[in-house]
């Protein structure tokens, strides 16, 4: 990184300013050439050229076996909502509000990096969400892989899809129900870090006092969700 | 410290860059296409145990290069009378539809100005890893981009632009 001058080239994409680079910009031609430049190389690669390329890798990535995860984003009543599945099944939906990147970026870490954005096998799941949204659907048939879900955490995950469509339980009746009654505070943590929202239906549980609690993707979510299956 | 970055940001990042890099090295068209799918499967295969400090661009571009040097000697290969095209899923847009005149410039410049121009303007290497690249002193590969550069502006001037 300490070359000369003349050696110095601009660590961003084509499009910035810094590709008119000494080298060219002070050469014979002796003309302020930096931004024709760059309006010259910029044309050699529109940005949209790669979506079809993007589609081919994700193709050959999934024959290979070379993703650890792969993602897509669905729109729904409640908000956008990002979809991630592993070869074993789906392992994590979130709410726009917990913020895409930052959900990517720790399955990255907890999965492995190699994430890629590969809506089609995706496409169960989304359909399968679609249906549910439309109040169709009232229980989730999906492969899920319960990475994410560990410990008494997991017990709790596991537990959540027999709080069947349309009904609620409070955080101690789920808690006596996987066997720790006294562990209610407990219960409510595990809600709160589930991978899997909305197939996992953590937003049927309530406090005991019939209050709604707390949910990973805000109240107005909640309420949403129970509204739909005419629960609340 | 290996990378645990997102594999999908890379691609978002650098793809088009990829892009450039091989349709300047190949020309536009079905090579380029397959250099940047070899580029980016290699790169995710490599992924995880890339060092996480690696310049990634630097990095892509460089195998960018071995695998378009793979593509001209599989193309070789396959121009033979009885070979059978593969059947592949449309992909990039015709290069007749994103400045064909300006691709035509850059395919018309001597291989090294063309190169040069490729790994230094489009690719983003410095003058002495293009050198690395493609042999002869980065102060060659230095005038070789520089005419590269001028001879493009001589022959193609954007819309609109003053010439």
């Amino acid at each position: 990184m300490n070359d000369t001058p003349e050696n110095n080239v601009p660590t961003d994409r084509v499009g910035t300013d810094a590709v008119g680079t000494k080298s060219v910009a002070t050469d014979s031609v002796g003309m302020d050439s930096g931004g024709r430049d760059d309006a010259l190389l910029e044309r050699l690669a529109p940005a949209t050229d790669v979506a079809g390329l993007h589609r081919l890798l994700e193709l050959r990535a999934e024959q290979d076996g070379l993703l650890d995860v792969s993602y897509r984003t669905v729109d729904s009543p409640v908000g956008a909502l990002l979809l991630a599945t592993t070869p074993v099944g789906l392992v994590r939906v979130a709410f726009d509000r917990e913020g895409f990147d930052a959900v990517l970026e720790a399955l990255a870490t907890r999965l492995g990096p190699r994430v890629l954005r590969a809506p089609a096998k995706l496409d169960e799941a989304a359909r399968q969400l679609e249906e549910y949204f439309a109040g169709t659907r009232t229980a989730f048939d999906l492969p899920l892989d319960r990475a994410l879900s560990t410990g008494f955490r997991g017990q709790v995950h596991v537990y959540l899809p027999q709080i069947s469509y349309g009904h609620t339980a409070s955080y101690g009746e789920v808690a006596a129900a996987v066997g720790s009654p006294r562990a209610v505070r407990a219960v409510g943590s595990a809600c709160a870090t589930n991978p899997l929202p909305v197939v996992v239906p953590c937003h049927r549980v309530l406090r005991s006092d019939g209050s709604l609690g707390g949910y990973l993707g805000g109240a107005q979510a909640k309420n949403a969700l129970l509204a739909l299956e005419h629960a609340a | 410290m290996s990378m645990q970055q997102p594999f999908e940001h890379t691609v978002t990042e650098h793809g088009p860059t990829v892009l450039r890099v091989v349709r300047a090295v190949l020309g536009p068209g079905p090579d380029a296409d397959d250099a940047w799918s070899e580029t980016f499967l290699a790169a995710l295969r490599a992924w995880p145990d890339l060092p996480a400090d690696t310049n990634v661009q630097a990095w892509l571009v460089r195998v960018a290069h071995r695998k378009a040097i793979d593509v001209t000697r599989g193309a070789r290969r396959r121009a033979q009378p009885t070979d059978i095209l593969p059947e592949r899923p449309a992909t990039t847009g015709l290069p007749e539809t994103s400045a064909p005149d300006l691709w035509a410039a850059v395919a018309a410049l001597p291989e090294r100005q063309r190169l040069s121009l490729a790994y230094h303007y489009l690719g983003g290497l410095r003058h002495t890893e293009t050198a690395e690249l493609i042999g002869g002193s980065p102060e060659a590969v230095r005038r070789a981009a520089a005419d590269g550069i001028r001879a493009l502006r001589r022959t193609y001037t954007p819309e609109g632009a003053p010439r």
